[in-house]
């Protein structure tokens, strides 16, 4: 992997496997899909292919984000507020 | 408004997982299951953190009454954004009996030791639903509450709350120092990150013992039984309308 980037990446996944733990179909499911993913693109030398690829990674931890609050807030919803 | 905010953290089994009584009845099982911060609390954490952005407020001290464990709770809140966390230990017996009236003792002593200018909490705890310690805590403190808040605004000396109660929505202003507790639409609390978690370290628990704080904690209270809520009775499916009338009227429906 490119040098510079090497560090963002590794960071990258730490950050999805942390985030991954709460996954609703289990966090092993999430961590198998996430390596796989990972592994696929172990190859790419391209400064630009790896910076595009980072953001879409970013991108997959901002909607795990939006999805464990919209569970969590309709949870509460759900148990404490009439319908 | 400037000065210190006190944030009351619970930490609480998960809102996701299925809950299971003892065979004793004597409570539910809390060993080897996953526990993470009332989701409550977290809106309280967040709206705190955000008066700290908006630099309303100096300091965010996150405070959690427990064993060992809540300092993971209290980690959290860091997380989030608090400066530093207060861990008020709490074990064994004491902490299963553990209620609303000494947790507002508690969060009493500790906001005037700490010269609060503001106790945020949940509304309520999603294991024992009570609704009392915001409640109890300003009835000690002697300072106006706003409860079942979905909007807090600071205007000079005094908040203006926006509380959602039965008919609608009630605003009130109050004077500082106060309390209040967080409805589920106060905000939108943000995830603790792991580089959040890593830089989170670095911040201060400080522990302290409720005989520290002059607070006795003895419970009024004894949990004699724990059950399940009855089992949903499966339905009975019928041929003809009237069929269903005919069993309609052996319920004494009709």
């Amino acid at each position: 992997m490119a040098n510079p980037l090497r560090a963002e990446v590794v960071r990258l996944y730490k950050n999805l496997l942390y985030l991954g733990r709460e996954y609703p179909k289990g966090g092993d499911y999430f961590r198998d899909r996430l390596r796989a993913a990972f592994n696929k693109n172990k190859e790419v030398q391209d400064p630009e292919k790896i910076k595009e690829m980072i953001t879409r990674g970013e991108y997959v931890a901002r909607e795990l984000e939006a999805l464990y609050y919209l569970r969590k807030y309709r949870a509460m919803k759900k148990r404490y507020y009439e319908e | 408004m400037s000065g210190r905010v006190l944030v009351g953290v619970k930490r609480v089994i998960d809102y996701a997982v299925k809950i299971r009584v003892k065979p004793d009845n004597s409570g539910v099982v809390t060993d080897g299951v996953k526990h993470s911060m009332n989701p409550f609390c977290e809106i309280a954490v967040e709206e705190a953190v955000k008066l700290k952005e908006k630099k309303l407020v100096k300091e965010v001290v996150a405070v959690s009454c427990g064993p060992q464990q809540v300092q993971e709770t209290i980690r959290t809140a860091l997380a989030m954004g608090a400066d530093r966390g207060i861990h008020v230990e709490v074990s064994g017996k004491d902490y299963e009996s553990l209620g609303p009236l000494q947790v507002s003792k508690i969060m009493a002593a500790l906001a005037k030791k700490e010269e609060a200018q503001l106790l945020i909490l949940g509304k309520q705890a999603i294991d024992d639903d009570c609704n009392q310690t915001g409640q109890m805590t300003a009835a000690l403190l002697d300072w106006p509450q706003g409860t079942f808040a979905s909007e807090v605004t600071v205007e000079g000396e005094k908040l203006k709350v926006v509380r959602e109660i039965d008919g609608g929505l009630e605003t009130i202003k109050i004077n500082l120092p106060a309390v209040l507790t967080a409805d589920l639409r106060l905000n939108t609390p943000r995830y603790a990150t792991l580089p959040n978690i890593m830089k989170a370290k670095k911040k201060k628990i400080t522990q302290v013992k409720p005989s520290d704080l002059g607070v006795d904690l003895t419970s009024r209270l004894q949990v004699l039984r724990v059950d399940e809520p009855p089992q949903r009775q499966a339905g009975v499916k019928v041929e003809t309308v009237d069929d269903l009338v005919s069993k309609l009227r052996e319920c004494g429906r009709i």
